[in-house]
């Protein structure tokens, strides 16, 4: 099953589709290395952040995503 | 039509009818003193095409949801509809419904005003234009982050 990512809004662009399965477990080190140097990038940036299973992470590098998880990729917001 | 009272929070796919919505939240918020409501709409300018907004369905809708919480327990509301479109839309199109209820004008007017600032730069939304060249990701503006600092 794995863990998918998810690229919202911009990140979709920069990642060439919106979503990718990547094998289980997954840690901060191991997302870098599979979004590549452009997303990762963005990822260091205090504005972007990681939510896993459908929530924030307060502490994006303390990421640790099991098999079935969704990890979705938040750039910064613009609604309304 | 029939809202949820005395908060009506909705993801909408597709266009809305302003009138119908803001006759129903009056009839249903009787006891109010005054009702505030923004609708906000795609602008009709430069060569834009379309908009399209996205979302992320785990967070955005609850996220919504938590807003208007905050902004009924902090302006003392009697009701809130806040909705908003995902989707692609046109120039004209209405983007979002922001209603709120209350006992004085002070705190309607407040709470719509609120609730806006906050839908701009700190809900899940991603926005997006089409011009003649191609698709254009909106980046949030600094007056957007200003706008919402005053909330602090």
């Amino acid at each position: 099953m794995g863990v998918r990512i998810l690229f919202l809004g911009p990140l979709s662009d920069l990642a060439g589709g919106s979503e990718r399965e990547v094998a289980a477990p997954l840690d901060w080190a191991g997302l870098l290395d599979h979004v590549g140097p452009d997303i990762a990038e963005q990822l260091g940036e205090a504005r972007v952040n990681v939510a896993c299973g459908g929530k924030v992470l307060a502490d994006k590098t303390a990421l640790h995503a099991q098999d079935g998880d969704e990890v979705a990729l938040l750039p910064p917001v613009s609604g309304g | 039509m029939t809202l949820s009272t005395p908060r009506d929070v909705r993801l909408l796919d597709q266009g809305l009818s302003v009138g119908e919505a803001l006759a129903a939240f009056n009839a249903a918020h009787g006891e109010a003193g005054g009702i505030v409501s923004f609708l906000g709409k795609v602008r009709p300018e430069g060569d834009v095409k379309a908009l399209e907004l996205a979302h992320y369905e785990p967070l955005t809708l609850p996220g919504m949801r938590e807003l208007t919480e905050e902004a009924f327990e902090r302006f003392s509301l009697d009701g809130a509809l806040v909705w908003h479109r995902v989707g692609t839309m046109t120039p004209g199109d209405t983007i979002v419904l922001v209603a709120a209820a209350a006992r004085h004008r002070r705190n309607a007017f407040e709470a719509a005003d609120f609730l806006m600032d906050h839908l701009k730069s700190a809900a899940w939304f991603w926005k997006r234009e089409r011009r003649s060249d191609g698709w254009h990701w909106i980046e949030p503006r600094g007056q957007d982050h200003a706008d919402l600092a005053r909330w602090k």
